[in-house]
């Protein structure tokens, strides 16, 4: 059996999990929820340094970015221009090109502004970037970005933070069976299971940040992602029963007493 | 490690204002004791490659930004 990969934007990955870097208590927490999950790409924000604390511990002491690949995010941009800028500066910071790119709409939902999404989307591609796309959970939003360059497209399942799991298992479906590049479900994932869901739809991957910070043990919690993804993916790659409406028994009807 | 001292200088850092005497953009990253390979570095907008920021002057009246990675989703 040849080794089950992925590959996005030339580079090619085993992990089908990619984990955030938000929300743990602490460095190492974070470090070791990483380590568990088998995670290969983790996704990170791109912040002011504090100029009063420069000596303060850095997220790059813990998770070494030679051996992690860091995704940046444009996570807290509301516009096409913000996220641009960010990933330019993420660009010179880190020196690589694939990023994930996040234009949301409102705070209350931090639903994606799809128009500002596509737009920076273009720029991006133009300028060489290989942007991974968080998105609505359309599959004509997610031709049209594919067609603007996005090199993956990352539906949400549910809002951000919402812990609720894929909340329209059809659409993904859709996006998954009408992409040309890898399809990974980024937010919404609440417990393994979700992530299961995701998988067995024919997603590429799973993305998650809160779902493993805020499980009441973030280790064992990524542990189990790491199942589920791994799970999910050969249920689906197995192919499951069809479904009936009744009752089909498993035990031989014939010579029975 | 030497700064090279140039006139005072007004300049906006990361939102606030700040007084410095820094001749380059590498001068003002030595005073604030940051690592260059760590950072990024935009000038008025535009990003200045970590390359050049030993030869980019700082003028008086700039607006930096100075970012790095930290924990996001």
């Amino acid at each position: 059996m040849s080794k089950d990969t992925w590959t996005v934007a030339g580079h090619t990955f085993t992990s089908r999990l990619i984990v955030g870097t938000g929300k743990y208590k602490d460095f190492e927490e974070n470090a070791a929820a990483m380590e568990a999950s088998g995670a290969e790409i983790v996704t990170v924000a791109v912040r002011r340094v504090n100029v009063s604390d420069p000596n303060a511990p850095m997220l790059t002491d813990f998770i070494d970015p030679k051996k992690v690949t860091y995704l940046p995010n444009t996570a807290g941009c509301f516009t096409g221009d913000e996220a641009v800028r960010t990933l330019r500066l993420a660009r010179e910071a880190g020196g690589w090109d694939l990023v994930k790119l996040e234009v949301l709409g409102e705070a209350r939902t931090l639903y994606p502004d799809m128009r500002e999404t596509l737009t920076a989307c273009e720029t991006l591609a133009n300028e060489g970037f290989h942007p991974m796309v968080y998105c609505v959970d359309d599959p004509i939003a997610a031709k049209q970005l594919e067609d603007a360059g996005a090199v993956a497209i990352m539906p949400l399942g549910a809002p951000i933070g919402s812990g609720l799991g894929i909340q329209n298992q059809v659409t993904i479906r859709l996006i998954v069976e009408g992409a040309n590049v890898p399809v990974l479900v980024d937010a919404g994932v609440g417990t393994a299971s979700d992530a299961a869901v995701g998988m067995e739809l024919g997603c590429d991957g799973i993305l998650m940040n809160t779902a493993i910070a805020e499980a009441k043990e973030p280790i064992r919690m990524a542990r189990a992602m790491k199942y589920a993804v791994e799970a999910g993916r050969e249920a689906y790659l197995a192919g499951r029963m069809g479904r009936r409406k009744y009752a089909d028994p498993s035990s031989p009807l014939a010579g029975l007493i | 490690m030497s700064l090279i001292m140039s006139d005072p200088k007004t300049i906006t850092l990361n939102g606030e204002t700040r007084n410095t005497h820094a001749a380059t953009i590498a001068d003002l990253v030595r005073e604030l004791e940051l690592l260059p390979q760590k950072v990024a570095v935009e000038c008025n907008t535009v990003i200045a490659p970590r390359s050049t920021l030993e030869r980019a002057p700082l003028n008086d009246g700039d607006v930096l930004e100075i970012v790095h990675f930290v924990g996001g989703g």
